[in-house]
């Protein structure tokens, strides 16, 4: 399943970059982009198991910058 | 400016204020306190947290999270050095000046970020749908197929649709780039992104909105930013290992040469610092995915879709484009242009073909039935015909009047055995004959487009070397269009099937660095255009085939818009290497400046921050190219 989620606070584009990879390596996930320019995250992951991944995907940009939010 | 950048500016300000008057004093040597309390230190330390407090924090919780190379803490490092070796004045400058960019880097994003989704606000908010005679505003996500919605003047068409009352102009800009608006009447589509320019319309919609032309667009120029350049990869790649090898190298610097050379830790650890300072890549990692965005963006507001920086980027390297015929540089309107009988009238000779041709939907069939509605010679009574047969590749075999009739092309009549006066008309020939004897002959013509031979000319001003036309028309016909239109290459009597074979030969013949574009109206050649390094559709005004193959979607078929934005990737593609030039080769100066000890904190913070701005400056140009 694709969905989109805007992001609050996406302050660093840099920030952007590492988020994107370290929620590409979550287990479920088959694809993501974060897009410094639109403030959006879009996530291609399993459908079984969304909501279990995103309370990981949310977990994982938290430690990268803990300022920013996902927009559930 | 948001809250937070004014805080941030209110900060700044203060902190200054504070510092201006301590560093004047400093320079004047009244900060040389006789005490035991280190005053200097504490002095300077106020403008230093007012200005540079959440640095400290966030390093410190961004440590705990286990992200060790982040900004925040790199600057700490570096700042904290300076006040190690007892340059309080040029720490609090550092964490000032600091700050200033990156607020101001946060404006200038902010500032093309609005500009481009200002660019990109084709999106309807609400649809208007009567309910017990008044007007009730719904979102156009409920609006199901079917239901009939009121559009005013000057609002937004929220969903695709046929208007069932009213009249009107709208106004396509948004979607097409196109000025002049287009006029709709009862029973015309209408497609929502537009805007109704004068009378009240009553719409019937046809699509959900999740379908309807507006949501594609947006869904597609959303998601151009996940197909990146190749230049946008390498910079990922490259800011990856930047900031360690950076760090590292700044941290041998720090204590190898005093190590080996003897003498004092302070001089180098102020270098190491300088080097830290420099170590994001911030101004590469913003600068270029914003000039692709700003590029994809402009070339929008022209009405053409791009589907990813990675297409804008093959097409500034577009050396050979090939065209489909029809539909692309002509109208794809096939219209009788003559009718030849042998020795009778041309209405009987006419109305022949039309029965004959009668039960075929082929665009030759309609061209023939709407020649003969034109003729007026009334009614087609097709209850003459008795049985009519397709034979694929050469015509139609009917029963008309108890008499086998033929139409169809040269091999049909020579398969029949009947002697037919061969035409040099350049066309699509038809030839009627009835059993053994030949009627006549008609001639069906495809009209060029009036803009094909500039857009051809304009694209070899651009830089394509080769344009290639393919049809599968006859030679004369192909060769007769090509010659008018200055095209270098033809290749005619093309089956569908041979087109992607001959843009794999095409392909082959590339030279590195050189790409393919096919151009073509996005109705049967949906495996060229996929083939092709650049597909580029008619986008027919929302025709779903055409826009889900292609990788760039022209909105309004105007041809001549491909050389507009072969320019506007060339310019964006040149901007983004100058901004790969530029901040590489700053922070590279400054960093063999600074290890040699003849750079200061100050252009340490330039190529930083200072370059990160000027190449978001830089970047927003292509927001502009025409």
């Amino acid at each position: 399943m694709k969905k989109k989620f805007k992001m609050v606070d996406l302050d660093c584009a840099n920030c952007a970059a590492k988020m994107e990879d370290a929620i590409k390596k979550i287990d479920g996930v088959n694809d993501a982009t974060v897009s410094f320019m639109m403030q959006k995250l879009t996530i291609d992951a399993d459908d079984a198991r969304f909501d279990e991944i995103m309370q990981e995907v949310v977990a994982v940009c938290k430690k990268v910058e803990p300022d920013c939010q996902i927009q559930l | 400016m948001m809250k937070k950048q004014k805080i941030m500016l209110y900060r700044i300000i203060a902190a200054a204020v504070i510092y201006v008057p301590l560093f004047v004093l400093e320079h004047m040597g009244k900060l040389e306190f006789q005490s035991e309390m280190p005053v200097q230190f504490l002095l300077f330390m106020i403008p230093y947290l007012i200005v540079g407090w959440d640095i400290i924090y966030r390093a410190v919780r961004n440590i705990s999270h286990g992200q060790v190379f982040d900004e925040n803490f790199l600057m700490c490092i570096a700042t904290f050095g300076a006040l190690g070796v007892k340059e309080y004045s040029e720490a609090v400058a550092v964490m000032l000046f600091y700050q200033i960019g990156e607020l101001f880097q946060s404006y200038a994003v902010n500032r093309s970020r609005q500009s481009i989704s200002a660019m990109m606000d084709i999106c309807p908010e609400y649809a208007n749908i009567e309910e017990d005679g008044k007007l009730k505003q719904v979102d156009p996500d409920d609006v199901e197929i079917g239901t009939e919605i009121v559009i005013k003047a000057g609002e937004r068409v929220p969903l695709d649709g046929v208007v069932v009352s009213g009249t009107s102009f709208v106004d396509t800009s948004a979607l097409t780039g196109e000025s002049v608006p287009r006029e709709v009447t009862e029973g015309s589509e209408i497609i929502s992104g537009c805007v109704n320019g004068s009378g009240l319309l009553k719409v019937r919609t046809t699509k959900e909105f999740d379908d309807s032309t507006v949501a594609k667009i947006l869904e597609l120029v959303e998601n151009a930013s996940s197909k990146k350049a190749h230049v946008e990869n390498f910079i990922t790649k490259f800011a990856k290992y930047y900031t360690p090898i950076v760090v590292c190298a700044a941290v041998v610097l720090a204590f190898l040469p005093p190590i080996i050379l003897g003498g004092g830790f302070a001089e180098w650890i102020q270098r190491a610092c300088i080097f830290l300072v420099i170590s994001c890549p911030c101004a590469l990692v913003i600068s270029v995915p914003l000039g692709f965005f700003g590029g994809i963006g402009a070339a929008s507001k022209q009405g053409v879709l791009v589907k990813g920086s990675n297409y804008l980027e093959a097409l500034s390297e577009m050396k050979t484009i090939v065209f489909d015929k029809t539909g692309t540089l002509t109208k794809g309107e096939f219209v009788v242009s003559e009718v030849i009988p042998n020795g009778w009238e041309k209405e009987g000779l006419l109305e022949v073909a039309a029965l004959a041709e009668g039960y075929s939907d082929h665009p030759i069939s309609a061209a023939l039935k709407k020649a003969y509605e034109e003729a007026e010679l009334g009614e087609l009574s097709m209850d003459r015909v008795e049985q009519t047969e397709e034979i694929a590749g050469h015509g139609i075999k009917a029963k008309i009047d108890g008499r086998v009739v033929y139409t169809g092309n040269a091999k049909l009549m020579e398969e029949e055995g009947v002697e037919y006066e061969p035409c040099a008309i350049p066309g699509t020939v038809v030839y009627l004959a009835a059993e053994k004897e030949f009627l006549g002959t008609i001639i069906i013509s495809d009209t060029v487009k009036p803009e094909a031979k500039r857009a051809i000319a304009q694209l070899k001003k651009s830089g394509v070397k080769k344009t290639v036309m393919l049809t599968g028309d006859r030679k004369d016909v192909g060769e007769a269009v090509a010659e008018s239109l200055g095209i270098d290459e033809v290749y005619t009597d093309l089956l569908p099937g041979d087109k992607v074979d001959k843009v794999e030969a095409l392909l082959g013949e590339l030279g590195e660095k050189e790409k393919l574009g096919f151009v073509g109206d996005g109705i049967n050649d949906a495996p060229v255009l996929s083939r092709a390094d650049i597909g580029i559709a008619m986008g027919s005004m929302g025709s779903d085939a055409a826009i889900e193959a292609a990788d760039v979607v022209l909105m309004d078929d105007n041809i001549l818009k491909i050389s507009s934005i072969m320019r506007i990737a060339g310019k964006t593609l040149q901007i983004v290497h100058q901004n790969i030039v530029f901040a590489l080769g700053v922070k590279v100066l400054v960093l063999i400046l600074g290890a040699l000890g003849m750079a200061n904190m100050w252009e340490a913070v330039f190529a930083d921050v200072g370059v990160s701005v000027i190449a978001i400056l830089n970047s927003m140009r292509t927001l502009k190219v025409k």
